[in-house]
């Protein structure tokens, strides 16, 4: 038990009792390896022509892939919630059209998915959107919508940025992957926690909202942290979109320089770079949420910034 | 004074293959304490949690100061507010203190505000003799202490009936005590209460009539003091046989 861990408090009172073999064998080799590695690379990029050149073209791609990562998250996020709130509804329309998205899409690799949503349902929603727009313009009492009839009837499906479609293709693909953990996250609380808070005469919203998602939420953290990780090195596949995220100008800058190895390790280290702080900041986040309270406090936090950007807009409006 | 505020018609309700309650008719007036007693199996937690619809029957009606419980879609929200729970498993909330378990609903529900909600749960845990538990956890405290918190929790609420599903069941023996102190007292301000229990001793000290449920039929019902003393059907004396030390 002391073996493994090295650090423990009884360790530290007598340092001299640990054998240097034991404290060697111990340290984190593996990380020391990948920061010798690292620093290397950095060494390489200052003082190396090629590596200098193969960063400077790569790293604004690092931009695309953390906001298409972020935000297809965020979304994801948001789909799963619903999604997986439907899966576990006794409404059997609710549960059957939420089964239907997870089994599907779960089913299907995900550069499928992304090259499927780009070419295929993004250009039916615009389809439709021009439909509905045509619709709006040809129906004389609905002429006080006629700016946005035209908008709608107008929108080309060329003037939707790949971006746009990669952000949405792997939204769609991820929220699946969310609900499912939303949903073991919420089976995950005892019944007994829904039914005292009903017998309090809270609806099924409220009960969720105050009682049974702040304490899911800490059960789902850690498989969440994870998909968001996965997430980022799933983003390399909306190259195929030739969004120049960093996988795709790691493509442009080989067969611009034809220099392989430069350009390979660079993109190498710029992923592992984010998901190995990634990973630091996920486990730092789930010490902070540990203690309940500090959940139902963010959770709220969240509601009551929510409600303000709302009313705000609608002011505006 | 013998109001009727909980109607119980031919009530039936069974789980797959087994006949949980069968036609079960039953009325509870305002400010009376009955004692629901029986085997274990015997339909006494379903036919309480059917009161306040945790569960669906079957067959029959069940009227609760005037709202049809048994409709397809009662006024469930308004209905449970009025109904106060007390758990087996004392089902607080985990993630909150002691004092936002109480202050909840009552801010959501009652709307009352933050102060006004905090005043009426110190006033209740001082009742249950836990003001000093205020700011901790549920995990923190001892079983007895956690379903003293949930009948403050319920009374919060300004329930007009309670329910308790047998609250001292999952509790050690010297907590027991605590408990039907707190049950004790709220039965002697004339609170409308349903007991589902084993404790034969609160039974006799605190309620009006006892109720014997066996096998999903209501076999015998009565004042406390006779069932006690001559209970009539076989099956009641052979349960108290059993029981009785």
């Amino acid at each position: 038990m002391s073996e493994s861990n090295p650090n423990s408090a009884y360790k530290r009172k007598e340092p001299g009792i640990v054998p240097v073999s034991t404290r060697l064998k111990n340290l984190p080799w593996w990380a020391l390896f990948l920061l010798f590695l690292g620093v290397l690379l950095v060494y390489a990029i200052i003082n190396r022509e090629n590596y200098r050149d193969a960063f400077e073209f790569i790293a604004p791609g690092l931009q695309v892939t953390l906001t298409a990562s972020v935000i297809a998250f965020a979304i994801a996020l948001v789909v799963g919630l619903i999604m997986g709130m439907g899966r576990i509804s006794s409404n059997p329309i609710t549960y059957n059209i939420a089964t239907f998205y997870v089994e599907v899409v779960r089913g299907i690799p995900m550069i499928v998915i992304i090259i499927y949503v780009a070419f295929v349902l993004v250009p039916l929603v615009v389809q439709g959107a021009n439909g509905l727009g045509n619709l709006i313009l040809e129906t004389n009492w609905l002429s006080f919508l006629k700016g946005f009839g035209t908008t709608m009837s107008t929108l080309d499906i060329t003037q939707i940025d790949p971006l746009v479609r990669a952000i949405a293709g792997l939204a769609f693909g991820y929220g699946a992957y969310e609900a499912e953990v939303f949903r073991a996250g919420i089976q995950s609380i005892e019944r007994g926690q829904m039914e005292a808070a009903r017998s309090l005469g809270m609806n099924y919203f409220q009960a969720m909202r105050h009682v049974i998602l702040p304490q899911a939420i800490r059960v789902i953290l850690p498989p969440l942290g994870n998909d968001l990780i996965a997430m980022l090195k799933d983003s390399s596949l909306i190259s195929v979109l030739a969004v120049r995220d960093l996988t795709q100008l790691g493509k442009l800058n080989r067969s611009r320089t034809f220099r392989t190895f430069e350009t390979w390790n660079t993109v190498t280290y710029l992923y592992l770079s984010m998901t190995l702080l990634g990973s630091m900041g996920v486990k730092i986040l789930e010490k902070r949420l540990q203690s309940g309270e500090a959940i139902t406090t963010s959770i709220n936090n969240v509601f009551r910034q929510l409600r303000q950007s709302l009313t705000r807009k609608q002011v505006i409006d | 004074m013998s109001e009727k505020i909980i109607e119980i018609r031919n009530v039936s309700k069974s789980f797959k293959h087994v006949q949980a309650l069968s036609d079960i008719s039953l009325d509870v007036n305002r400010g009376e304490v009955v004692f629901i007693f029986g085997p274990s199996g015997g339909g006494k937690s379903t036919l309480l949690r059917c009161i306040n619809r945790l569960e669906t029957v079957d067959e029959g009606e069940i009227i609760v100061d005037g709202i049809r419980v048994t409709d397809a879609k009662p006024d469930l929200d308004s209905l449970r507010a009025e109904v106060g729970m007390v758990f087996q498993l004392f089902n607080l909330f985990p993630h909150i203190t002691v004092l936002n378990n109480i202050t909840l609903a009552q801010e959501l529900i009652r709307k009352r505000d933050r102060a006004e909600a905090c005043e009426i749960a110190m006033n209740l845990l001082k009742r249950v003799g836990l003001p000093e538990k205020a700011d901790a956890f549920p995990d923190q405290l001892s079983g007895g202490q956690k379903q003293r918190v949930a009948i403050a929790r319920a009374l919060a609420m300004n329930p007009k009936i309670m329910l308790f599903d047998e609250p001292t069941s999952a509790l050690d023996a010297e907590m027991i005590r605590e408990v039907l102190d707190v049950m004790m007292v709220l039965a002697q301000e004339g609170m409308t209460m349903v007991v589902v229990s084993h404790e034969m001793g609160f039974a006799k000290a605190a309620s009006d009539r006892m109720i014997f449920l066996a096998e999903g039929k209501l076999i015998e019902q009565g004042p406390t003091d006779e069932i006690y003393a001559h209970p009539k059907e076989a099956r009641t004396k052979a349960f108290f046989d059993q029981i009785l030390y």
